[in-house]
């Protein structure tokens, strides 16, 4: 199956080698191969509409990378817009709450409900050290609460004593008069297992959530579902405050649909991912694999993802080559910025690096800056962008002309130059070209973040990282000039 | 509200989207491609997956048309489908001879096994069929539990060993009582596991061997029970299963929720395996013969007839 989608892509792909910016009939062309990898990884119909017609419109217009095709880029594209869309919210556990913080899990029958109870719990007292009790309110199932009760052994948490009799809420109402005697810091609730359509256990849910006032209420759905995946979600979330949701069976090899489904339906997070029957067999939920998983064309994307590398690559060694000699002139400036532009601006690039500080306020330079800074560097002629030193009054005030900026302006970007200029050689003194060129190579990691913090000393403005063509790195010194007030 | 108003009432919504695009349709010769469209979303979005749904569009697409109207569009529709599942659909019959006919029940994790278990063999009680249940799910926390208390339901003996323990030794143990006690069905529990999962598949096979070794012919029936809400995974699983346990038939479960269960219409065509009943809800009498005319009108949206 996933071979033949592979083919039908590249014979799509092939008739279109298009260079420059994705035309609207090469996006349209690849997303009806995209849909129906979406279909064939279960996504739910209306989601997989939906998400298609979103990403069409954010791939139309965008640049094709160097050595790759218009429909790979495309791929490229939805994938990122699919681990986006998977995983753009944070998916901790809240449980700041006055204790006990009742967690209560719910879900359709046999989803894996009373296992994830188990491993959850067994996660909280382990990792986050709180003393944790579990109690199942499952009277329904036949040895529902037995098997709770023998989970509970073998993840050695405490479980409510089992009283035969009793109704759900009132089994609720005793577990949680028993924690907050017993001094317990989280109640783990199992559910019955329930159909969405079945009225009286949906009230019987709701009983349960007003008697206990749950801090997380977790869907907990089978990573194998199909079209359901909709019903269920709007099922579910038309009853009862989620707060997030849980993939069981991660460990199977379904593509994984419903994750979209499920995200895009409930606007909830996808908090874990069940990858066993195991007690320990739970991960915080990864995007960029599902992602994967779902789209079947991981190898489209590391493709493009490759190409755009060695492309960066290639501009980095010969920036590290001029960096090298000491040099860094105005045509190098330019493709820093040019970079970060194609990165989606400064607004993105303040997302992407978490390590940096005060980047609220990057987040207001204004984006025009960008172009300006551009315009001024193409009123300048070769040989000033070279040698920066040439540029006299004369000079500047032609610059500024030619690029409808002021005198000031130009003064702020040959300042911003020599600061970025002076950095380099401070760089150079140090040493530091190796760890630069790992830094351009790696590609991946953010070296603001984590790259290189200790040349964050040497660097003017607090430059994180130098902002390199191997990944966006962080603004040129003496950028917040450009900032807005 | 029945199972079965259930299941066309939660395709009514997709339905009453062609029955939109096609009311006015009076004479023509095929259909236009904005129904056919429609029709094959309609299909996709009941979990038949791209590929059939995409030859059932093709077989209407085909087709010349004197009058047609909404009603007539979904007759056909569903005529289309039930061609498919009629084949199919087959009950159990306990035909093994000497006794005990043995039915090994088989599937991932969660799908219902246990539960489709309890109330085979009630049906098989109420019939006069003597059943024993093997607990051969050792390893999930409370399964012997379980299924002993389906038992106790429907009044069957269940033959069980210890939690952690060998689930061949089990089961060889229940082939020898029912021969010995000549009891006329054995019905035997596995636990769920998924089928990527190689050292659970051969040990799937190990039973299935297992139950061969005291009467050739056993096990007589390998049921795989399929949930409904899983979407085209069930296609793989069932290849899977079937290679490695020598699947016989399918029931597949929860069909009184949402889920459509069009993922049987492309397990029809493409592994042509009996479906043998379905289940429609957690009690004892939850189990229904596969009917293909009610599950192809259902999907095309008519009511039960
Ligand atoms: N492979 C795998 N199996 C799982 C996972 N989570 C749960 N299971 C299995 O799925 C089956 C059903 O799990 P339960 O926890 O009993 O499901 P439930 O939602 O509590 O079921 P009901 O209470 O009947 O509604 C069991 O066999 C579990 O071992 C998972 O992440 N991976
Ligand atoms: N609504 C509905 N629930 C069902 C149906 N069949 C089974 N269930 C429920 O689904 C859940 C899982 O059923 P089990 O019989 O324990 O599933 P299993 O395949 O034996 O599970 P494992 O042994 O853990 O792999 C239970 O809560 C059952 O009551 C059905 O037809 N409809
Ligand atoms: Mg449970
Ligand atoms: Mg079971």
């Amino acid at each position: 199956m996933f071979d033949s989608l592979s083919d039908r892509l590249s014979g799509v792909f092939d008739k279109l080698r298009g260079r420059g910016a994705l035309s609207e009939t090469e996006v349209r062309a690849a997303m009806r191969e995209v849909r129906v990898a979406l279909l064939e990884a279960d996504v739910a119909l209306p989601v997989a509409r939906e998400f298609v017609e979103e990403v069409t419109e954010r791939a139309v217009g965008e640049e094709v990378v160097r050595s790759v095709t218009p429909g790979q880029m495309v791929v490229k594209i939805v994938n990122d817009a699919l681990v986006e869309l998977l995983g753009s919210t944070n998916a901790e556990l809240d449980l700041n709450t006055s204790p006990p913080a009742v967690v209560m899990m719910v879900g359709l029958q046999g989803s894996g409900k009373t296992t994830t109870t188990a491993k959850l719990a067994k996660r909280l007292k382990e990792k986050d050290r709180k003393k944790v009790m579990m109690a199942s309110l499952d009277v329904a199932r036949p040895a529902a609460q037995e098997q709770l009760a023998v989970l509970g052994r073998q993840a050695g948490v405490d479980t409510l004593p089992i009283v035969a009799g009793q109704s759900p809420t009132d089994i609720a109402k005793r577990a949680l008069e028993s924690a907050r005697l017993q001094g317990y810091d989280v109640l783990m609730l199992d559910t019955a297992g329930r159909l969405h359509v079945d009225q009286q256990l949906m009230d019987e849910m709701n009983a349960i959530a007003a008697a206990s006032k749950p801090a997380e209420t977790l869907l907990v759905v089978d990573s194998l579902t199909g079209q359901d995946a909709v019903n269920v979600a709007k099922g579910f979330g038309a009853e009862v405050e989620l707060s997030g949701v849980i993939l069981t069976r991660m460990d199977g090899d379904a593509r994984g649909g419903a994750a979209l489904s499920m995200r895009k339906v409930t606007g909830k997070p996808i908090k874990f991912a069940g990858t066993g029957e195991g007690l320990d067999a739970i991960e915080p939920f990864h995007p960029d694999r599902v992602a994967g998983r779902i789209l079947g064309m991981g190898d489209v994307v590391s493709l493009v993802e490759k190409a755009a590398e060695t492309v960066k690559m290639e501009d980095a060694e010969r920036l590290a080559k001029k960096m090298e000699k000491g040099k860094f002139d105005l045509d190098d400036l330019a493709l820093q910025i040019k970079q970060m532009q194609a990165m989606g601006g400064v607004g993105a690039l303040a997302k992407m690096m978490p390590g940096m500080k005060g980047m609220k306020a990057a987040g207001d330079v204004d984006e025009k800056a960008l172009t300006r800074l551009e315009a001024m560097m193409s009123s300048m002629t070769p040989g000033e962008r070279a040698k920066p030193k040439i540029i006299n009054a004369k000079r500047k005030i032609r610059i500024a002309k030619g690029s409808g900026t002021t005198v000031q302006d130009v003064n702020k970007l040959l300042k911003m130059h020599q600061q970025m200029e002076s950095a380099m050689k401070k760089l150079k003194k140090m040493g530091g070209f190796g760890k630069l060129a790992a830094m351009f190579g790696g590609g991946k990691g953010l070296p603001g973040g984590d790259g290189m913090p200790d040349l964050g000393g040497a660097l003017p403005g607090g430059l994180p990282g130098l902002g390199g063509p191997g990944a966006p790195g962080g603004l040129p010194p003496g950028f917040d000039k450009f900032s807005k007030k | 509200m029945s199972w079965l108003d259930r299941l066309t009432g939660g395709f009514r919504k997709t339905a009453d989207r062609i029955g939109e695009n096609i009311s006015g349709l009076t004479s023509k010769t095929a259909l236009d491609t904005t129904t056919l469209d429609d029709i094959e979303e309609a299909l996709i979005a009941s979990d038949l997956g791209p590929e059939a749904s995409k030859r059932i569009r093709d077989a209407i697409a085909a087709r010349r048309f004197e009058q047609l109207d909404e009603r007539g569009l979904r007759t056909i529709l569903a005529e289309e489908i039930e061609k498919i599942l009629t084949p199919v659909a087959k009950p159990l019959d306990i035909h093994g001879f000497p006794r005990p006919h043995v039915i090994l029940v088989i599937g991932v994790n969660g799908s219902g096994k246990t539960t489709t278990i309890g109330k085979i063999g009630h049906h098989l009680m109420e019939q006069d069929y003597g059943v024993l249940l093997a607990a051969g799910d050792t390893f999930r926390a409370a399964a012997i539990e379980q299924l002993k208390i389906w038992g106790e339901r429907i009044h069957a003996p269940v033959i069980a060993g210890k939690e952690g323990g060998d689930p061949a030794s089990i089961v060889f143990d229940g082939v020898k009582q029912a021969t010995e006690t000549g009891i006329d069905v054995l019905i035997v529990d596995t636990a769920g596991r998924l089928q990527n999962k190689q050292h659970l598949m051969d040990e799937l096979s190990k039973v299935r061997r297992v139950l061969g070794k005291l009467n050739e012919a056993a096990p007589h029936d390998v049921i795989l029970v399929l949930d409904a809400t899983t979407g085209q995974n069930a296609l793989n699983q069932i290849e899977v299963f079937q290679e490695t346990a020598g699947v016989t038939g399918l029931v597949m479960t929860k069909l009184d929720g949402t889920a459509r269960g069009g993922v049987l219409v492309a397990a029809a065509e493409k592994f042509g395996l009996p479906i043998h009943a379905i289940g429609v809800g957690e009690g004892v009498d939850d189990l229904r013969p596969f009917d293909p005319r009610a599950v192809a009108r259902a999907i095309a949206g008519l009511p039960p007839q």
